[in-house]
Protein backbone atom coordinates (compact mmCIF):
# COMPACT_ATOMS: atom_id res chain seq x y z
CA UNK A 1 0.00 0.00 0.00
CA UNK A 2 2.79 2.34 1.01
CA UNK A 3 4.63 1.48 -2.22
CA UNK A 4 1.60 2.42 -4.33
CA UNK A 5 1.34 5.72 -2.47
CA UNK A 6 5.00 6.47 -3.10
CA UNK A 7 4.60 5.63 -6.78
CA UNK A 8 1.65 7.99 -7.08
CA UNK A 9 3.60 10.68 -5.27
CA UNK A 10 6.54 10.23 -7.63
CA UNK A 11 4.23 10.37 -10.64
CA UNK A 12 2.70 13.59 -9.31
CA UNK A 13 6.06 15.35 -9.00
CA UNK A 14 7.31 13.85 -12.28
CA UNK A 15 4.24 15.24 -14.07
CA UNK A 16 4.77 18.64 -12.48
CA UNK A 17 8.40 18.82 -13.57
CA UNK A 18 7.51 17.45 -17.01
CA UNK A 19 4.86 20.11 -17.49
CA UNK A 20 7.39 22.89 -16.94
CA UNK A 21 9.88 21.14 -19.23
CA UNK A 22 7.22 20.74 -21.91
CA UNK A 23 6.35 24.44 -21.78
CA UNK A 24 10.09 25.28 -21.98
CA UNK A 25 10.69 22.96 -24.93
CA UNK A 26 7.57 24.36 -26.62
CA UNK A 27 8.93 27.89 -26.28
CA UNK A 28 12.29 26.82 -27.72
CA UNK A 29 10.43 25.31 -30.70
CA UNK A 30 8.51 28.55 -31.17
CA UNK A 31 5.12 27.00 -30.44
CA UNK A 32 4.09 29.92 -28.27
CA UNK A 33 4.32 32.15 -31.34
CA UNK A 34 1.95 29.85 -33.24
CA UNK A 35 -0.52 30.11 -30.34
CA UNK A 36 -0.13 33.88 -30.13
CA UNK A 37 -0.60 34.34 -33.89
CA UNK A 38 -3.78 32.26 -33.82
CA UNK A 39 -5.13 33.96 -30.70
CA UNK A 40 -4.67 37.59 -31.75
CA UNK A 41 -6.62 37.11 -34.96
CA UNK A 42 -10.34 36.35 -35.02
CA UNK A 43 -10.69 32.61 -35.57
CA UNK A 44 -13.51 32.50 -38.10
CA UNK A 45 -13.92 28.74 -37.80
CA UNK A 46 -14.20 29.02 -34.01
CA UNK A 47 -16.99 31.58 -34.18
CA UNK A 48 -18.76 29.67 -36.94
CA UNK A 49 -18.31 31.83 -40.02
CA UNK A 50 -15.14 30.26 -41.44
CA UNK B 1 -22.23 27.77 6.39
CA UNK B 2 -23.71 25.85 3.46
CA UNK B 3 -24.76 29.05 1.74
CA UNK B 4 -21.30 30.49 2.30
CA UNK B 5 -19.72 27.44 0.65
CA UNK B 6 -22.02 27.67 -2.38
CA UNK B 7 -21.24 31.32 -2.80
CA UNK B 8 -17.51 30.57 -2.56
CA UNK B 9 -17.73 28.43 -5.69
CA UNK B 10 -19.83 31.04 -7.49
CA UNK B 11 -17.46 33.82 -6.40
CA UNK B 12 -14.43 31.94 -7.71
CA UNK B 13 -16.25 31.12 -10.97
CA UNK B 14 -17.30 34.75 -11.41
CA UNK B 15 -13.85 36.13 -10.64
CA UNK B 16 -12.15 33.66 -13.00
CA UNK B 17 -14.61 34.44 -15.80
CA UNK B 18 -14.04 38.17 -15.35
CA UNK B 19 -10.25 37.88 -15.14
CA UNK B 20 -9.93 35.65 -18.22
CA UNK B 21 -12.35 37.87 -20.17
CA UNK B 22 -11.29 41.20 -18.75
CA UNK B 23 -10.87 43.15 -22.01
CA UNK B 24 -14.20 44.97 -21.71
CA UNK B 25 -13.35 47.37 -24.57
CA UNK B 26 -13.43 44.36 -26.89
CA UNK B 27 -17.12 43.78 -26.20
CA UNK B 28 -17.93 47.43 -26.82
CA UNK B 29 -15.93 47.72 -30.06
CA UNK B 30 -16.52 44.19 -31.38
CA UNK B 31 -12.77 43.52 -31.55
CA UNK B 32 -10.58 40.94 -29.86
CA UNK B 33 -7.64 41.58 -27.55
CA UNK B 34 -4.29 41.42 -29.34
CA UNK B 35 -1.85 41.72 -26.43
CA UNK B 36 1.08 39.40 -25.71
CA UNK B 37 -0.70 37.72 -22.78
CA UNK B 38 -2.51 35.65 -25.37
CA UNK B 39 0.42 33.29 -25.75
CA UNK B 40 -0.52 31.96 -22.29
CA UNK B 41 -3.18 29.28 -22.06
CA UNK B 42 -5.97 29.75 -19.54
CA UNK B 43 -7.14 26.70 -17.56
CA UNK B 44 -10.78 26.57 -18.73
CA UNK B 45 -12.57 26.33 -22.06
CA UNK B 46 -12.47 30.01 -22.97
CA UNK B 47 -12.47 30.91 -26.68
CA UNK B 48 -9.60 33.20 -27.70
CA UNK B 49 -11.93 34.84 -30.16
CA UNK B 50 -14.10 36.07 -27.31
CA UNK B 51 -13.73 39.90 -27.44
CA UNK B 52 -12.82 39.94 -23.76
CA UNK B 53 -10.36 37.03 -23.73
CA UNK B 54 -6.88 37.92 -22.50
CA UNK B 55 -5.48 34.39 -22.79
CA UNK B 56 -5.77 31.40 -25.08
CA UNK B 57 -8.07 28.40 -24.97
CA UNK B 58 -5.94 25.26 -24.47
CA UNK B 59 -8.05 23.17 -26.85
CA UNK B 60 -8.00 25.84 -29.59
CA UNK B 61 -4.26 26.33 -29.09
CA UNK B 62 -3.57 22.60 -29.27
CA UNK B 63 -5.39 22.36 -32.60
CA UNK B 64 -3.63 25.48 -33.88
CA UNK B 65 -0.18 23.97 -33.24
CA UNK B 66 -1.06 20.43 -34.39
CA UNK B 67 -2.82 21.75 -37.47
CA UNK B 68 0.04 24.07 -38.42
CA UNK B 69 2.79 23.25 -40.87
CA UNK B 70 5.68 23.11 -38.40
CA UNK B 71 4.69 20.73 -35.61
CA UNK B 72 2.86 17.45 -35.20
CA UNK B 73 3.16 17.56 -31.42
CA UNK B 74 2.66 20.47 -29.06
CA UNK B 75 4.95 20.41 -26.05
CA UNK B 76 3.88 23.92 -25.19
CA UNK B 77 0.10 23.45 -24.96
CA UNK B 78 0.35 19.95 -23.48
CA UNK B 79 2.71 21.41 -20.88
CA UNK B 80 0.08 23.95 -19.84
CA UNK B 81 -2.69 21.34 -19.72
CA UNK B 82 -0.44 18.98 -17.71
CA UNK B 83 0.43 21.80 -15.33
CA UNK B 84 -3.20 22.70 -14.61
CA UNK B 85 -4.09 19.01 -14.52
CA UNK B 86 -1.41 17.92 -12.08
CA UNK B 87 -2.03 20.87 -9.78
CA UNK B 88 -5.83 20.83 -9.75
CA UNK B 89 -7.28 17.96 -11.81
CA UNK B 90 -10.94 18.61 -12.64
CA UNK B 91 -11.14 21.34 -10.00
CA UNK B 92 -10.65 23.46 -13.13
CA UNK B 93 -14.03 22.21 -14.41
CA UNK B 94 -15.76 22.85 -11.12
CA UNK B 95 -14.35 26.28 -10.36
CA UNK B 96 -12.33 27.83 -13.19
CA UNK B 97 -14.17 27.11 -16.45
CA UNK B 98 -16.55 29.82 -17.74
CA UNK B 99 -18.57 27.30 -19.74
CA UNK B 100 -18.94 25.08 -16.69
CA UNK B 101 -20.09 28.16 -14.77
CA UNK B 102 -22.75 28.86 -17.41
CA UNK B 103 -24.05 25.30 -17.16
CA UNK B 104 -24.18 25.58 -13.35
CA UNK B 105 -26.30 28.73 -13.65
CA UNK B 106 -28.61 27.16 -16.23
CA UNK B 107 -29.15 24.15 -13.99
CA UNK B 108 -30.28 26.52 -11.22
CA UNK B 109 -33.41 27.34 -13.24
CA UNK B 110 -36.31 25.88 -11.34
CA UNK B 111 -37.61 23.28 -13.79
CA UNK B 112 -37.83 19.49 -13.34
CA UNK B 113 -34.43 17.75 -13.47
CA UNK B 114 -33.64 14.59 -15.40
CA UNK B 115 -31.36 11.80 -14.23
CA UNK B 116 -29.92 10.06 -17.27
CA UNK B 117 -30.36 6.25 -16.98
CA UNK B 118 -27.09 4.43 -16.24
CA UNK B 119 -27.18 2.37 -19.45
CA UNK B 120 -27.14 5.61 -21.48
CA UNK B 121 -25.03 7.72 -19.12
CA UNK B 122 -22.12 5.30 -18.72
CA UNK B 123 -21.23 4.77 -22.40
CA UNK B 124 -21.86 8.44 -23.20
CA UNK B 125 -19.16 9.44 -20.67
CA UNK B 126 -16.57 7.93 -23.04
CA UNK B 127 -17.66 10.25 -25.85
CA UNK B 128 -15.52 13.10 -24.51
CA UNK B 129 -12.39 10.94 -24.84
CA UNK B 130 -13.28 10.13 -28.45
CA UNK B 131 -13.76 13.86 -29.10
CA UNK B 132 -10.37 14.61 -27.53
CA UNK B 133 -8.69 11.95 -29.62
CA UNK B 134 -10.35 12.43 -33.01
CA UNK B 135 -11.27 16.07 -33.80
CA UNK B 136 -8.81 17.65 -31.36
CA UNK B 137 -5.67 15.54 -31.87
CA UNK B 138 -5.82 13.13 -34.83
CA UNK B 139 -7.71 15.12 -37.47
CA UNK B 140 -5.54 18.28 -37.16
CA UNK B 141 -2.44 16.08 -37.55
CA UNK B 142 -3.60 13.90 -40.43
CA UNK B 143 -6.46 15.65 -42.24
CA UNK B 144 -4.51 18.52 -43.77
CA UNK B 145 -4.77 20.51 -46.98
CA UNK B 146 -2.16 20.73 -49.73
CA UNK B 147 -0.13 23.19 -47.61
CA UNK B 148 0.01 20.78 -44.67
CA UNK B 149 -2.42 22.84 -42.61
CA UNK B 150 -5.62 21.71 -40.90
CA UNK B 151 -8.78 23.33 -39.61
CA UNK B 152 -9.45 23.38 -35.86
CA UNK B 153 -12.11 20.70 -36.31
CA UNK B 154 -13.45 20.68 -32.76
CA UNK B 155 -13.74 24.49 -32.65
CA UNK B 156 -15.24 24.59 -36.11
CA UNK B 157 -17.90 21.89 -35.82
CA UNK B 158 -18.57 21.24 -32.15
CA UNK B 159 -17.45 23.88 -29.63
CA UNK B 160 -20.45 25.84 -28.29
CA UNK B 161 -18.17 28.07 -26.20
CA UNK B 162 -16.74 29.64 -29.35
CA UNK B 163 -20.22 30.44 -30.64
CA UNK B 164 -21.36 31.89 -27.35
CA UNK B 165 -18.24 33.76 -26.26
CA UNK B 166 -16.82 34.68 -29.67
CA UNK B 167 -19.43 34.33 -32.39
CA UNK B 168 -22.42 36.09 -30.87
CA UNK B 169 -20.65 39.18 -29.41
CA UNK B 170 -18.52 39.68 -32.53
CA UNK B 171 -21.43 39.29 -34.93
CA UNK B 172 -23.58 41.74 -32.94
CA UNK B 173 -20.94 44.43 -33.42
CA UNK B 174 -19.71 43.61 -36.95
CA UNK B 175 -21.95 44.12 -39.97
CA UNK B 176 -19.41 42.61 -42.46
CA UNK B 177 -19.10 39.46 -40.33
CA UNK B 178 -22.89 39.14 -40.14
CA UNK B 179 -23.04 38.98 -43.93
CA UNK B 180 -20.91 35.83 -43.90
CA UNK B 181 -23.33 33.83 -41.75
CA UNK B 182 -24.17 30.53 -43.38
CA UNK B 183 -24.70 26.85 -42.69
CA UNK B 184 -21.76 26.53 -40.27
CA UNK B 185 -22.99 29.30 -37.99
CA UNK B 186 -26.52 27.91 -37.97
CA UNK B 187 -25.14 24.45 -37.18
CA UNK B 188 -23.08 25.82 -34.31
CA UNK B 189 -25.97 27.88 -33.00
CA UNK B 190 -28.06 24.71 -33.05
CA UNK B 191 -25.46 22.93 -30.90
CA UNK B 192 -25.27 25.88 -28.52
CA UNK B 193 -29.05 26.14 -28.12
CA UNK B 194 -29.28 22.37 -27.60
CA UNK B 195 -26.61 22.38 -24.89
CA UNK B 196 -28.15 25.40 -23.18
CA UNK B 197 -31.57 23.74 -23.18
CA UNK B 198 -30.27 20.37 -21.99
CA UNK B 199 -28.19 22.03 -19.23
CA UNK B 200 -31.40 23.24 -17.61
CA UNK B 201 -32.61 19.66 -17.13
CA UNK B 202 -29.37 17.65 -16.92
CA UNK B 203 -26.42 18.74 -14.78
CA UNK B 204 -23.43 19.85 -16.91
CA UNK B 205 -24.11 17.71 -20.02
CA UNK B 206 -21.23 19.29 -21.92
CA UNK B 207 -18.73 18.51 -19.13
CA UNK B 208 -20.03 14.96 -18.68
CA UNK B 209 -20.20 13.88 -22.30
CA UNK B 210 -18.47 16.26 -24.71
CA UNK B 211 -15.70 18.44 -23.29
CA UNK B 212 -12.24 17.33 -24.50
CA UNK B 213 -10.54 19.57 -21.95
CA UNK B 214 -12.43 17.91 -19.10
CA UNK B 215 -11.44 14.55 -20.61
CA UNK B 216 -7.80 15.61 -20.49
CA UNK B 217 -7.97 16.87 -16.91
CA UNK B 218 -9.84 13.75 -15.80
CA UNK B 219 -6.69 11.73 -16.52
CA UNK B 220 -4.94 13.72 -13.78
CA UNK B 221 -7.64 13.46 -11.11
CA UNK B 222 -5.90 10.63 -9.26
CA UNK B 223 -2.46 12.24 -9.49
CA UNK B 224 -3.21 15.91 -8.91
CA UNK B 225 -1.96 17.80 -5.87
CA UNK B 226 -5.55 18.87 -5.15
CA UNK B 227 -7.40 15.81 -3.87
CA UNK B 228 -10.67 14.81 -2.28
CA UNK B 229 -10.57 12.48 0.70
CA UNK B 230 -13.08 10.30 2.59
CA UNK B 231 -12.10 9.47 6.15
CA UNK B 232 -13.27 5.90 6.70
CA UNK B 233 -13.16 6.31 10.47
CA UNK B 234 -15.75 9.09 10.31
CA UNK B 235 -17.84 7.76 7.39
CA UNK B 236 -20.94 5.86 8.51
CA UNK B 237 -21.76 4.62 5.01
CA UNK B 238 -25.04 6.54 4.72
CA UNK B 239 -24.18 7.52 1.11
CA UNK B 240 -25.79 10.94 1.47
CA UNK B 241 -22.77 12.23 -0.47
CA UNK B 242 -23.45 9.92 -3.42
CA UNK B 243 -27.10 10.90 -3.52
CA UNK B 244 -26.02 14.56 -3.59
CA UNK B 245 -23.34 14.15 -6.30
CA UNK B 246 -24.64 15.45 -9.61
CA UNK B 247 -21.71 13.91 -11.50
CA UNK B 248 -22.77 10.45 -10.20
CA UNK B 249 -19.42 9.65 -8.58
CA UNK B 250 -19.21 6.58 -6.30
CA UNK B 251 -17.74 8.72 -3.56
CA UNK B 252 -17.27 6.11 -0.85
CA UNK B 253 -15.40 3.84 -3.27
CA UNK B 254 -13.54 6.21 -5.58
CA UNK B 255 -13.83 9.83 -4.57
CA UNK B 256 -11.10 10.96 -6.97
CA UNK B 257 -12.87 9.36 -9.91
CA UNK B 258 -12.25 10.74 -13.40
CA UNK B 259 -15.75 12.21 -13.30
CA UNK B 260 -15.31 14.23 -10.09
CA UNK B 261 -15.19 17.96 -10.80
CA UNK B 262 -14.36 18.78 -7.15
CA UNK B 263 -17.45 20.98 -6.75
CA UNK B 264 -17.54 20.12 -3.03
CA UNK B 265 -21.26 19.28 -2.84
CA UNK B 266 -20.43 15.91 -1.21
CA UNK B 267 -18.35 17.65 1.42
CA UNK B 268 -21.25 19.91 2.33
CA UNK B 269 -23.74 17.04 2.35
CA UNK B 270 -21.75 14.71 4.61
CA UNK B 271 -23.40 14.69 8.06
CA UNK B 272 -20.22 13.34 9.67
CA UNK B 273 -17.74 15.75 8.13
CA UNK B 274 -15.84 12.75 6.73
CA UNK B 275 -15.06 14.36 3.38
CA UNK B 276 -12.21 16.82 3.03
CA UNK B 277 -10.39 18.36 0.12
CA UNK B 278 -7.23 20.31 -0.36
CA UNK B 279 -3.68 20.34 -1.61
CA UNK B 280 -1.74 17.25 -0.58
CA UNK B 281 2.01 17.58 -0.92
CA UNK B 282 2.85 14.14 0.44
CA UNK B 283 1.18 10.76 0.07
CA UNK B 284 -1.97 9.90 -1.81
CA UNK B 285 -5.51 10.12 -0.61
CA UNK B 286 -8.93 8.89 -1.56
CA UNK B 287 -10.53 6.63 0.98
CA UNK B 288 -8.25 6.73 4.04
CA UNK B 289 -8.03 6.90 7.79
CA UNK B 290 -7.35 10.12 9.69
CA UNK B 291 -3.82 11.49 10.13
CA UNK B 292 -2.29 9.47 7.31
CA UNK B 293 -1.35 12.42 5.16
CA UNK B 294 0.16 15.84 5.03
CA UNK B 295 -2.77 18.03 4.15
CA UNK B 296 -2.87 21.75 3.50
CA UNK B 297 -6.44 22.95 3.24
Amino acid sequence: MRKIELTKLNIRYALLISSFLFVGVGILRGEHLVVLKKAVNICLECIGVG
Amino acid sequence: MDKLKISEQRIIQTITTIITNGYIVGFMKGKIFTGNSKFICVPGLNCYSCPGAVGSCPIGSLQAVLGGRKHNFSFYVLGFIMLFGVLLGRFVCGFLCPFGFLQDLLHKIKLPKIKVPKRIDKPLRYLKYAILLIPVILLPIFLTNQYGMAQPYFCQWICPAGTLEGGIPLLIKNEPLRETIGFLFNWKMGILVLIIAVSIFIYRPFCKYICPLGAFYSLFNKFSFYQMNVDKLKCNGCKTCEKQCKMNVKITKDINSVECIRCGECKKACPKGAITSGVYLEGTVGVTKTNEHTFHQ
